[in-house]
C-alpha cells in the first residue's frame, strides 16, 4: 500500500514471505521504495531482489535477510540472523543492529555494512564482495576469502583469514590469532585510498591510518609437503 | 652345481606388487596419492543380482510390441516446474575445470539427443553446457564457486550438494595445471594454484539449517524448481530421512563407486558404502515416512549397463545417474590412445590421472590442443546411442518380468548369487528363500 511519501508498505504479519518476496522480485523501477514491517525474525526476507529498489526492513530477520542481492538497497532497522547478505552480487546492504554468523558469506560484490558486531566466519569464502563491520568480528573471519575488502573498526576474533586467498583484510583493533597462511602487510598508499573510500560509504568514522592490513603468505597456493602441518 | 629342489619365487599377498608401487611412490614424493575415477576395489554390486524373469506365476510382455514405458517425473513433491525425463537415467554433475568446455558441451547434447538432463559441477556454470542442454541441473555446492542467482534463475533444477560417493566428508580438488585462465576466472581464484574446495557448506551446519537454506533458494527462484540433495553413501537410511526433513524433491545417492575429477586415493578407496547396499536403506528411509516415490531418489555409482539401471529401479530408484560410463562413452580411456597412455605411465582402462590435465581423449583437460581432439558433435552422439543402449536393455528386462513401465519392477523381480549381496540388496540367495539379515 503506497504511503504519502511512496513508500510501499508489506506488513509481514499480513502478507506470506512469497507474496513480499515476489512483490520486490518484481519491482523494477528504480525510484520504488518499500518497507517490510512485522518482520518477526522470519527467513529469506528480501532475498534475490535484482533492481535499484530501496528496502527497508523494520525489524531483527531470522537467516539469509537480503540473500544474493543484486542492485538493491536493502536497509535492516534491527539485527540479522545467519547468512545476511550471502552471495550478494552488487547493491548495498546496510544492518543497524548486530548480524549473526557468516554474514555476506561467498559474496561476490556489492557493499555489507554491519553498524553493531559481527559475528564468527564473517565474509567466509568471501568472492569480491566488500564488508564494513562497525564493532568486533568473531572466529574464523575471513576463512578461505578469495576476493573484496574485509574492513572491520573493532577487533577480529581467533583464526583472522585462515587459508586465505586474496582478499584484503583491514582491522583497526586487536586481532586475537591469524589463521594459517595469514600474515600482516605493509599498507601502501593504494590500501589506504581503497580503505578511505569504503570507510566513507558505510559512514564510519574512522582514519585509515588507524588500520593494519592482513592478506596472504601464499605458502599454501601450491602443495609442499614441508608446509603439510599447516594446513 | 646345486641340485637341491628351488621353489618357485612367490610374491606376497599382503604385499603385491601393486602395494609396494605406491609405499615407493610415497617415498619418493612424501605426499598421498591423487587420482580421479572411483573405487577400484571389487565390492559388492549389480553383477551379483539376477532377475527372476516371467514363469508360470509371470506374464512376460511381447518384446517391441507391448508398451514398457521409461518415462520418469524429478521434483513433484514442492516444485512448480517438475522436471520430466524421457528415460530414467541421467548425467551427473562434473565439474567444469575437471572437464574440458568440449566435453561439457558433448555431455549436454548427448543428454537433450536422449530426453534426459545434464548437471553442473564445481566451478560454476559454463554457456558450452547451458547452450546444449535442455534440461540442466545446477549445482549448489560448498564452494559456490561462480554461484550467482542469474544462473539459478535459468537452470531447471538446483541440486545441493553434500557429499559424493567417491569421497563422503571430503572437498574438492582442483590442481594447478587445470586452474587456467578461464577455470580461474569462474571460480575467483589466482590462475595456476593447487585449488582446494571446502567439505562443508559456509553458511549452513545441518539439516536444520539446511531446511532454511532451501527455503532461500525457493524464495529466489520463485518455487519453480525442484530441489535435489545429493549425498554420498554413508548412511543413507538417515541421510534420506534427514534429506525429506529439510524439504527436498529429489535425492541423489551416490555410493563408493562413484567417480570423482581428483581425490585422495586413500579416500576413494576406504570411505563410504557399496552403491548396492545404500539402496534399500534409502528406499526404507522412504517408504518409513510415506515418500516414496513423492520424493525421487536418484541412485549412482558404477552404473555401467541397462542391468545395472533395471536393477536399481528394482530395488526401489526411481532414476539412475552416470558419470564414469558417460566419459567413456564420450571416449575416454580409448585404446585408440594406448601409445599415449603408456607414456604417461598407464594403459587404456587405468589411466585416471585426470588431475594432471594432460588427458589423451581430450576430455579432462584444460590443454587447448587436447581439448580440441574431441569433437563435441560426434562425441554427442556417442553419448546418446550409449543412452539409448541402457534404455533398450532396461525395457528388455523389464518387459521380461511382465513390467509395463520400468518403474514396475521390483525386489521379488531378483535373486542374489553370492551371500554378501543377498544381505545388501535385500533379495533372497539364488536358489534359496533366505534373505541374511531377515530371519527367514
Ligand atoms: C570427472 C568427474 C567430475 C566430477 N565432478 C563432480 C562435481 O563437481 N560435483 C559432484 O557432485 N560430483 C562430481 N562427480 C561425481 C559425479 O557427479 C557422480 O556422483 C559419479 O560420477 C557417479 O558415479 P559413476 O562415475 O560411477 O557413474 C564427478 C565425477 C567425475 C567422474
Amino acid at each position: 500500500m503506497p504511503s504519502e511519501t511512496g513508500v510501499k508498505t508489506l506488513d509481514m504479519s499480513a502478507m506470506e514471505l512469497r507474496e513480499i518476496n515476489e512483490t520486490l522480485q518484481s519491482a523494477a523501477g528504480s525510484n520504488e521504495a518499500f518497507e517490510v514491517t512485522n518482520t518477526r525474525g522470519a527467513h529469506a526476507i528480501a532475498v534475490g531482489l535484482d533492481a535499484p529498489i530501496h528496502v527497508t526492513v523494520k525489524g531483527s530477520t531470522g537467516y539469509y535477510c537480503a540473500g544474493m542481492n543484486k542492485q538493491a538497497t536493502i536497509h535492516v532497522k534491527g539485527s540479522v540472523g545467519p547468512g545476511a547478505a550471502e552471495n550478494m552480487m552488487s547493491g548495498t546492504v546496510i544492518v543497524d543492529g548486530d548480524a549473526s554468523q557468516y554474514a555476506g558469506a561467498t559474496g561476490h560484490g556489492g557493499l555489507l555494512v554491519v553498524k553493531g558486531n559481527a559475528s564468527s566466519r564473517c565474509g567466509i569464502s568471501m568472492k569480491g564482495i566488500d564488508i564494513v563491520v562497525h564493532g568486533n568480528i568473531g572466529h574464523m573471519s575471513a576463512f578461505m576469502a578469495q576476493k573484496g575488502n574485509l574492513v572491520v573498526l573493532g577487533d577480529a576474533g581467533d583464526a583472522l583469514g585462515d587459508s586465505l586467498y586474496e582478499a584484503r583484510l583491514f582491522v583497526r583493533g586487536s586481532v586475537k590469532s591469524l589463521g594459517a597462511d595469514c600474515v600482516e602487510k605493509e599498507m601502501r598508499p593504494e590500501h589506504l585510498k581503497i580503505l578511505a573510500d569504503l570507510l566513507e560509504k558505510a559512514g564510519a568514522d574512522a582514519k585509515p591510518e588507524e588500520f593494519r592490513r592482513y592478506g596472504s603468505a601464499r605458502k599454501l597456493y601450491n602443495f609442499n609437503i614441508d608446509h603439510a602441518g599447516d594446513y | 652345481m646345486d641340485k637341491t629342489p628351488r621353489t618357485l619365487p612367490r610374491q606376497s599377498w599382503t604385499f603385491s606388487n601393486e602395494v609396494n608401487s605406491e609405499i615407493r611412490r610415497a617415498a619418493e614424493t612424501g605426499i598421498y596419492d591423487i587420482r580421479g575415477g572411483g573405487a577400484k576395489r571389487r565390492v559388492p554390486h549389480f553383477d551379483d543380482l539376477l532377475f527372476l524373469g516371467a514363469s508360470m506365476s509371470r506374464y512376460p510382455l511381447e518384446g517391441y510390441r507391448e508398451k514398457c514405458e521409461t518415462g520418469v517425473t524429478l521434483g513433484t513433491r514442492f516444485a512448480k516446474k517438475p522436471i520430466e525425463l524421457k528415460i530414467p537415467i541421467t548425467i551427473a554433475g562434473m565439474s567444469f575445470g575437471s572437464l574440458s568446455g568440449p566435453a561439457k558441451e558433448a555431455l549436454g547434447r548427448g543428454a537433450t539427443m536422449a530426453g534426459t538432463s545434464t548437471t553442473t559441477g564445481d566451478g560454476g556454470m559454463t554457456e558450452e553446457e547451458r547452450g546444449h542442454s535442455e534440461k540442466l541441473v545446477y549445482q549448489y555446492l560448498p564452494s559456490r564457486y561462480g554461484m550467482n542467482p542469474d544462473d539459478l534463475r535459468r537452470a531447471d533444477a538446483i541440486e545441493v550438494v553434500v557429499g559424493q560417493g567417491a569421497k563422503p566428508g571430503g572437498g574438492g580438488m582442483l590442481l594447478g595445471q587445470k586452474i587456467t585462465e578461464r577455470v580461474a576466472g569462474m571460480r575467483d581464484l589466482p590462475q595456476g594454484i593447487d585449488q582446494r574446495s571446502a567439505c562443508r557448506h559456509p553458511d549452513w551446519t545441518g539439516p536444520d539449517d539446511l531446511e532454511i537454506k532451501i527455503l532461500e533458494l525457493r524464495e529466489i527462484t520463485k518455487w519453480e524448481k525442484p530441489i535435489y540433495i545429493k549425498v554420498g553413501g554413508a548412511r543413507p537410511y538417515y541421510d534420506v530421512a534427514l534429506s525429506v526433513k529439510a524439504g527436498a524433491d529429489v535425492i541423489v545417492l551416490d555410493g563408493m563407486q562413484g567417480g570423482t575429477a581428483a581425490t585422495q586415493d586413500v579416500f576413494i578407496e576406504n570411505v563410504g558404502q557399496p552403491t548396492l547396499a545404500c539402496i534399500r536403506p534409502a528406499v526404507q528411509a522412504l517408504q518409513d515416512l510415506g515418500m516414496h516415490r513423492k520424493v525421487q531418489l536418484v541412485v549412482s555409482g558404477g552404473i555401467r549397463t541397462g542391468a545395472d539401471v533395471a536393477k536399481a529401479l528394482a530395488l526401489g530408484a526411481d532414476a539412475v545417474s552416470i558419470g564414469t560410463a558417460a566419459l567413456i562413452a564420450l571416449g575416454d580411456n580409448d585404446p585408440k590412445w594406448e601409445a599415449e597412455y603408456q607414456a604417461l605411465g598407464s594403459t587404456t582402462g587405468a589411466y585416471d590421472d585426470w588431475h594432471e590435465g594432460r588427458d589423451p581423449a581430450g576430455i579432462t583437460t584444460q590443454d587447448p590442443e587436447l581439448m580440441a581432439r574431441l569433437d563435441p558433435v560426434a562425441a554427442g552422439r556417442r553419448l546418446r546411442n550409449y543412452l539409448n543402449v541402457l534404455t533398450l536393455e532396461c525395457q528388455t528386462l523389464a518387459r521380461a518380468c511382465g513390467k509395463s513401465h520400468v518403474h514396475n519392477l521390483e525386489p521379488e523381480d531378483l535373486c542374489a548369487l553370492t551371500i554378501e549381496a543377498a544381505a545388501m540388496a535385500q533379495v533372497p540367495l539364488a536358489g534359496t528363500n533366505w534373505i541374511p539379515g531377515k530371519g527367514i
